[in-house]
């Protein structure tokens, strides 16, 4: 902590980092449920959304959160109860955990891992287990139906965003994140260095799959068959209210900025600035701000293609997994092979 | 109606054709006919030739389309529209059962519709169905949509259809007991509470325009 | 037989005995699903009993009926004039188009013909409950397939036609405004001018909904080639309206019957699609509001003047016969077969309404087919309870 020349115990510390995470999570959810599902959404749906609570509508999210809250608690008679009361925290967990080796700054990183974007991906898909515990404890034909369709489409589109991250990495040639970020600030396009080298420009490709992959993973249409509102109700979710639904809720958003976040740091250059020094102590207090910026702009893609779209079927959404997604992603990441080793 | 000669009624060769190809196929299975010329075209049908009459106008005629199947119960409604006074005693009512177009010999019949979007011509055609025991053969391997429409009019008149594969309620529920549409059926809502337009009629506000209709 | 042999079969049948047990734990029995009556994608409280097969429909079998008001039994004791206020609520999103064939039925009964204004008005507002109606299920098509956005659109495009109905009429729904001989009142000063301005603004719609949905790959992905009905099974069910004419059957009781309306007086066309499929009941439901929107523009500019009744006594009698009358609801073929005994009320009413039979055909078109399928079909179908359930 050595811009603020203050020395803090370590417990101080862990508490610190845990208030961290939590507000590094929930509020880059908390803004993009209001932004995007509140406003967002209602202007592209020619309405207004919420504008009572609060100025235009901004303490809306408030009101809800305080509503789940006050709700019963409902678990239906035939469900495991056990289990129907672990999925949403499994979901939740695993999202929180996402954030840990995502760098908000030169020293603001929960944990520098070598295997950085390995781990993150890997942690994100332990939440599939939580929506199979969510589908199969609720005692609900429809659940069990959306959780099976999940369980399948999660597992599909795992391998294309780990494979569009591929060219990132060779690029890079580093899988810890702070050192992609560094990859970003430090080179030149052509020789020149004006913005850096954020790969979006050579891995356009890889962004494109990765954002479609996050849609799936997030479960959002087009590739929401397993919410599919207009036939399971709500899916694994159906059965869940006040708040366990709450959590769920949550896990959704925050799983969204935790995925644009991702994306933010493997293609747009992360929170460095192209003209700012890597190791200026301001970063760390600018940084956030600006990974922020670039979360909401990927956000907004991903929210806008949802409120537009209808939906895949499950097996038209499996075959443009496996039978387009995959191909493109290898056949990128033997062209990147290929111009790195060349040029 | 004019005092000078009254005009040769149209031909409607299009509808005699059909009366007179349907004849042909039928023989005596065709009871009696009427038809309005360049409207429309009644046939009455023997009871047992219903089936064949069914596939004669699907083969025969050309009328692929099925627009419905439904009944009739020719008796006068014993409660007349529900506006009797409940302070009086119920008045004379006639209870003779007098049969529509194409004539007929029973309280019930059938009745059905079926067209052709070639000829863009359609007939109705209609069969008695004994007082005692309503049976009928069933239409639904000829025209598939005739399935439901066998199924409401059982359930509403009380019609059996013979070779119905699934002859079973379809608005009402499963132990729903007597035949609604059949005219000794009450409408309760009338029997609970009769219309009120006779026997207590208020003033309307602000003074009433010569008076309602009674 | 050897003790080694004995123990190599002993093992044998064991292993046998394993295998049968984990193949009877790991068979799949079918799963029976209820879709409604309480459901997001049936437009009411319509009930499909399906029997699945992981996620393929085995078997499909509608169960309608939670809405049966009893409209038959309900017409035999009101008079003509009182039949009309029932009757507006069977189809209720295109509702003055529920009246007209009654109207006409008991007019032809009567012998007489409303006055050429009055044709001319109720054809318009005939069309313009089509395009109430069917614009609803543009948008709607596309939130049961996930789009939630257009049925947005929908609603707030159709509120420039349910106002020139209310401003016409006096109600946005059930307007109640045809009588026998006529109708209950003139158009109000300046409606022709409204109304044609609401016709560019329901093309502009149209061209949204084509952008929006039939322009997307993967509308046209969920929809095309799902739910084919072919033609004799169209036919053979009784299906009507769009549904007909998407399967390739060039059918249009506006054009194909001599009715005392106003159709004949415009030039339109009718629209067919070969293909029987979810996609053309939606193209041609879609190119149906255009051409609704035509007859309307060219029906307002030639109106003629005159009365908006007949002479008709106060007390209408009817007299005694029966008389068929059928008209292109926005659901499909809509007919009332009325019989009368000369009193002042119908003796029977047997009202044909399009949507039972267009429903009939769901337990043949939903065999193999998925359950998101099931949703599209239904859908595209294109049913309302009220319809259905009279």
């Amino acid at each position: 902590m050595t811009t603020l020349a203050v020395v803090i115990p370590y417990w101080g510390q862990s508490i610190l980092r845990s208030l961290g995470v939590a507000a590094a999570v929930l509020l880059p959810a908390g803004t993009a449920v209001y932004v995007y599902l509140f406003k967002m959404v209602s202007f592209m749906q020619s309405r207004l959304g919420p504008m009572e609570a609060g100025p235009y509508g901004s303490m809306q999210l408030f009101a809800e959160v305080g509503k789940f809250l006050q709700k019963e608690d409902l678990i239906p008679r035939g469900a495991d109860r056990r289990i129907f009361k672990l999925a949403p925290i499994v979901v939740v967990a695993t999202v929180f955990l996402v954030y840990v080796p995502i760098p908000f700054g030169p020293f603001a990183v929960f944990g520098s891992y070598d295997t950085g974007i390995f781990l993150a991906l890997a942690v994100s898909s332990i939440s599939v287990l939580g929506i199979l515990m969510a589908g199969w404890s609720s005692a609900n034909k429809y659940s069990l139906m959306g959780g099976l369709r999940a369980a399948g489409q999660l597992l599909a589109y795992e391998l294309p965003m780990v494979l569009a991250v591929v060219g990132v990495v060779i690029q890079a040639g580093t899988l810890n994140l702070q050192g992609i970020v560094a990859a970003q600030h430090s080179e030149k396009i052509f020789g020149w260095g004006g913005i850096g080298y954020p790969y979006v420009v050579t891995q356009f490709v890889g962004l494109a799959v990765f954002l479609i992959a996050a849609q799936a993973e997030l479960t959002q249409t087009p590739f929401d068959m397993p919410i599919a509102e207009s036939e399971l109700v709500a899916g694994y979710m159906t059965e869940y209210s006040g708040f366990r639904f709450l959590l769920f809720f949550i896990g959704e958003f925050a799983a969204a900025g935790a995925f644009a976040a991702l994306a933010s740091t493997l293609f747009l250059g992360g929170w460095a600035l192209p003209w700012v020094s890597l190791s200026n102590h301001w970063m760390n207090v600018v940084g956030p701000l600006v990974l922020f910026t670039k979360m909401m702009l990927v956000m907004f893609v991903i929210f806008w293609v949802r409120f537009t779209y209808p939906r895949l079927r499950e097996d038209q959404l499996q075959r443009f997994a496996w039978k387009v997604l995959i191909p493109i992603t290898l056949a990128n990441i033997v062209v990147t092979a290929v111009v790195k080793v060349v040029f | 109606m004019s005092s000078t000669e009254a005009p040769a009624p149209p031909t409607d060769e299009l509808r005699e054709g059909l009366v007179a190809r349907l004849r042909a196929e039928l023989g005596d299975g065709v009871v009696d006919t009427h038809l309005v010329p360049g409207d429309d075209l009644w046939v009455r049908i023997r009871t047992d030739a219903w089936q064949a009459a069914g596939t004669a106008a699907r083969d025969v005629l050309g009328c692929e389309y099925f627009c419905f199947l439904s009944a009739i119960d020719w008796l006068p409604s014993p409660y007349g529209k529900g506006e009797d006074d409940p302070t009086e005693p119920p008045p004379e009512r006639s209870s003779a059962i007098v049969q529509g177009y194409a004539g007929g010999g029973s309280r019930l019949q059938v009745l059905a519709r079926v067209g052709s979007v070639r000829a863009k011509v359609a007939l109705t055609l209609k069969a008695d169905v004994a007082d005692d025991e309503p049976r009928i053969a069933t239409w639904s391997g000829i025209y598939a949509g005739a399935n439901w429409h066998e199924r409401e009019t059982w359930e509403m008149f009380g019609i059996v259809f013979d070779g119905h594969p699934d002859l079973r309620h379809i608005y009402l529920p499963t132990e729903f007991e007597g035949h609604p549409l059949r005219k000794d059926f009450p409408l309760l809502a009338r029997m609970v509470k009769p219309w009120p337009g006779i026997v207590d009629v208020e003033p309307l506000p602000g003074g009433d325009d010569a008076g309602e209709a009674e | 037989m050897t003790a080694v042999s004995d123990r190599r079969q002993l093992a044998y049948i064991a292993s046998q005995a394993a295998d049968a047990r984990v193949n009877v734990e790991l068979e799949t029995e079918g799963m029976t699903l209820n879709i409604g009556p309480q459901h997001p994608a049936t437009h009411g409280t319509l009930r499909i009993v399906a029997r699945l097969d992981g996620e393929q429909v085995v078997s499909a079998d509608p169960i309608c009926g939670y809405m049966h008001r009893g409209y038959e039994k309900l017409t035999e004791v009101r008079s003509f004039p009182q039949v009309t206020t029932l009757v507006n609520r069977i189809d209720w999103l295109g509702s003055f188009a529920n009246e007209v064939p009654f109207i006409l039925a008991a007019e032809k009964l009567m012998g007489i013909e409303a006055p050429p204004r009055a044709q001319y008005i109720r054809t318009i507002l005939f069309e313009l409950s089509r395009i109430a109606n069917v614009s609803l299920f543009l948008g709607d098509m596309g939130v049961q397939l996930g789009a939630l956005t257009a049925v947005f659109y929908a609603f707030r495009d159709r509120e420039y036609v349910l106002n020139q109905i209310e401003a016409a009429t006096g109600g946005r729904f059930h307007p109640n405004f045809d009588r026998i001989g006529g109708l209950k009142d003139d158009l109000p000063k300046g409606w022709i001018a409204e109304t044609r301005a609401c016709m560019d603004k329901m093309r502009t719609f149209c061209d949204l909904m084509e952008d929006l949905l039939v322009g997307n790959e993967i509308f046209a992905e969920r929809t095309r080639g799902i739910g084919v009905i072919p033609r004799d099974v169209a036919l053979s069910y009784g299906l009507s309206g769009a549904n007909l004419r998407a399967s390739g059957v060039d059918f249009d009781l506006r054009r194909d019957q001599r009715l005392p309306m106003a159709w004949d007086k415009a030039e339109w066309k009718v629209w067919t699609h070969p293909d029987g499929d979810s996609f053309a009941r939606y193209w041609v439901r879609l190119q149906e509001v255009r051409e609704s929107t035509r007859i309307v523009d060219q029906l307002l500019d030639s109106l003629p003047s005159g009365p908006v009744m007949a002479k008709v006594p106060r007390i209408i009698k009817v007299p005694e016969g029966e008389a068929w009358v059928s008209t292109e609801n926005p659901l499909g073929e809509m007919g009332y077969y009325v019989v009368s005994k000369g009193d002042t009320g119908p003796f029977r009413v047997k009202i044909r309404s399009a949507s039972f039979n267009n429903i009939a055909v769901a337990s043949w078109v939903l065999k193999g087919t998925f359950v998101p399928d099931v949703i599209t079909i239904l859908a595209s179908l294109y049913f309302i309870l009220g319809d259905i359930d009279r």
